[in-house]
């Protein structure tokens, strides 16, 4: 099952992996031609339309490879990183950075294989780069609030548009397709005069066709087959996570429950899946309701994805199979720190009954810190394990 | 290439592309992420504040979370793709021969002036690409592979950037 993580064969494999992959890119880029400002700039004055034929090509020959091993089940998406949006600031980044393209020549990728190329160009652009970053360093602290705004993680062109992932797949393959078209006839409209390249789309043209059917059949094929829902997920891919169930470290103890509940560094969701009566009659502060119909919702499981590192998600249900199946459709989607309420709330009552707090009564809906200290240290064993960073956190960092 | 002394043309450009989605599958399928170049900038260029003024990378929490303290900037998995993506470069302009020292500019345009638009455009792109969080490979190429809209939103400004601006500076290229 893919992604496999080669840094958990220890670190060095891992940088390892990185440094390969670093060779190809520096390679492919080199030989697309991109160590070449003069390449890179015609791009912007039509004459050369390379670095978008080959930026979106590449973009969508890994889409089309990602969702199509994740549709037959050997891609585990949920596992593979996305950036997360920060709409405005990276609108604005994205801006200045047009402005440097054009000014300089270069973006930090292609810089650096046009400075391994000898150019002194490409090395004056590399300087200039580390300058810029070290700017943005100091400057930063000025307007932290925007760097941090329109901030939404995990969030896909397919969650926006409100399709599936495989039609909007379809989507940019189509759109990609009609815009290869009109580069290559710009280029042959803005061209200089007398260059060679000119006759490459005549010579190509059938290669570029049928390799344009090709991609459109694939991309349809994506989406008729469909992306797995998390049933389907956790038949193909549950076993990894079985044995989390079977040692019962994901049960947690109501006191350790209470224990997060007070944590003032852990943002906490409790999700109630039992009955609306039950709910009604008793259920814990803050605590939402759900059924096992909204697991396999896109918008319900895209509210868990938010979380920050720090967040919990708690599962309560008086029926443990119930509970277990949730979490099982839960864990294949991605959600994080994701926990069952050992035994519901059958227990709960019970467990404070014969508890006194010293002139507080006991709030049964969210008892407060204090009355962990009516029971002894080892009256439970502690299972909540944080992670302080989501599980690879992108090269841009 | 029939001459030795001949640098080789330039692959076909959707044959590239190929080439380059499946190099960012591979990455994303052996280590969870894409590709990615401007983090290890930020990271090389904290090492060398460093060595200047420690306490000022310990200062500047910006700094200060990737070299802060007994943190080693360099230590971190984009550095080692860095060093990758420059010994990819020199492998492939030596293999074919385009490993020559040259300034690629306009045909109008000293070398002076061509270093400075370079390194400005670079203070830009360095700039740009610490508040976008990330650079064409790691925001517009990763970013848009797996659908993210920020990337993409992020893809189409750069673009947009660019072009609002290429008029104005046409005689730097043309």
């Amino acid at each position: 099952m893919l992604p496999i993580d080669m840094s958990d064969f220890g670190k060095w494999i891992g940088y390892l992996t990185f440094f390969t992959v670093g060779v190809s890119f520096g390679a492919v880029l080199e030989m697309a031609g991109f160590g070449d400002s003069r390449k890179l700039a015609a791009q912007f004055y039509f004459k050369d339309m390379t670095v978008f034929k080959t930026m979106f090509t590449s973009i969508i020959v890994a889409c089309l490879l990602i969702f199509l091993f994740s549709a037959l089940g050997l891609l585990d998406f949920s596992q593979i990183y996305v950036n997360p949006t920060y709409l405005w600031p990276g609108v604005v980044g994205g801006l200045i950075m047009g402005v440097g393209f054009i000014i300089g020549g270069y973006c930090p990728g292609t810089s650096i294989v046009s400075a391994a190329s000898l150019k002194i160009d490409g090395m004056v652009f590399l300087i200039g780069t580390l300058i810029g970053a070290g700017l943005f360093g100091e400057t930063v602290k000025y307007y932290s609030d925007f760097w941090n705004s329109s901030f939404t993680d995990r969030w896909l062109l397919s969650d926006w548009l409100n399709w599936s992932i495989g039609a909007t797949v379809v989507a940019i393959t189509v759109m990609a397709l009609i815009l290869f078209y009109f580069a290559e006839k710009t280029e042959a409209l803005f061209q200089d005069k007398g260059t060679v390249e000119k006759a490459i789309w005549n010579k190509n043209k059938k290669t570029y066709l049928a390799s344009a059917v090709v991609i459109f059949l694939i991309s349809l094929f994506i989406w008729s087959f469909g992306q797995p829902d998390p049933k389907r997920k956790w038949n193909i891919m549950g076993a990894q996570y079985q044995p989390q169930l079977d040692s019962r470290e994901v049960f947690i103890h109501p006191l350790e429950y209470v224990k997060t509940w007070n944590d003032a560094n852990v943002k906490l969701v409790t999700l109630d899946m039992r009955s609306e009566d039950e709910f009604k009659q008793f259920h814990l502060d803050s605590a939402k309701r759900f059924s096992l119909e909204d697991v396999v919702k896109k918008e319900f499981v895209f509210d868990l994805l938010q979380l920050p590192p720090q967040g919990v998600v708690v599962i309560v249900s008086n029926t443990e199979e119930e509970a277990v199946r949730a979490w099982q459709w839960l864990k294949v989607q991605g959600v994080a720190n994701l926990y069952i309420l050992e035994n519901g709330l059958n227990n709960w009552n019970q467990l404070f009954s014969d508890k006194v707090l010293h002139l507080e009564k006991i709030d049964l809906t969210r008892p407060s810190a204090k009355v962990l200290e009516l029971f002894p240290k080892d009256f439970y064993k502690a299972k909540i394990k944080l992670k302080t960073t989501k599980k690879g956190a992108g090269l841009c960092s | 290439m029939e001459n030795k002394n001949t640098a080789a043309s330039y692959m076909n450009p959707y044959l590239a592309g190929t080439l380059l989605g499946t190099v960012l599958f591979t990455a994303f399928a052996l280590t969870h992420s894409g590709l990615g170049a401007s983090g290890a900038i930020s990271r090389i260029q904290v090492f060398l504040t460093k060595i200047i003024s420690s306490s000022h990378v310990d200062q500047v929490g910006y700094f200060a979370t990737m070299g802060g303290g007994d943190r080693n900037a360099l230590d971190h998995s984009s550095v080692l793709m860095f060093v990758g993506t420059f010994v990819g470069g020199v492998l492939s302009a030596k293999f074919h021969n385009r490993f020559r020292a040259e300034v690629c500019k306009g045909p109008n345009l000293s070398n002076i002036r061509r270093f400075l638009f370079a390194l400005l455009g670079g203070i830009f792109m360095g700039y740009g690409a610490r508040l976008a969080r990330g650079c064409t490979s790691g925001q517009a190429l990763s970013g848009g592979a797996v659908l993210s809209v920020g990337s993409w939103a992020f893809m189409l400004s750069v673009f947009l950037g660019g072009y609002l601006v290429a008029y104005f500076v046409r005689r730097l290229w043309n």
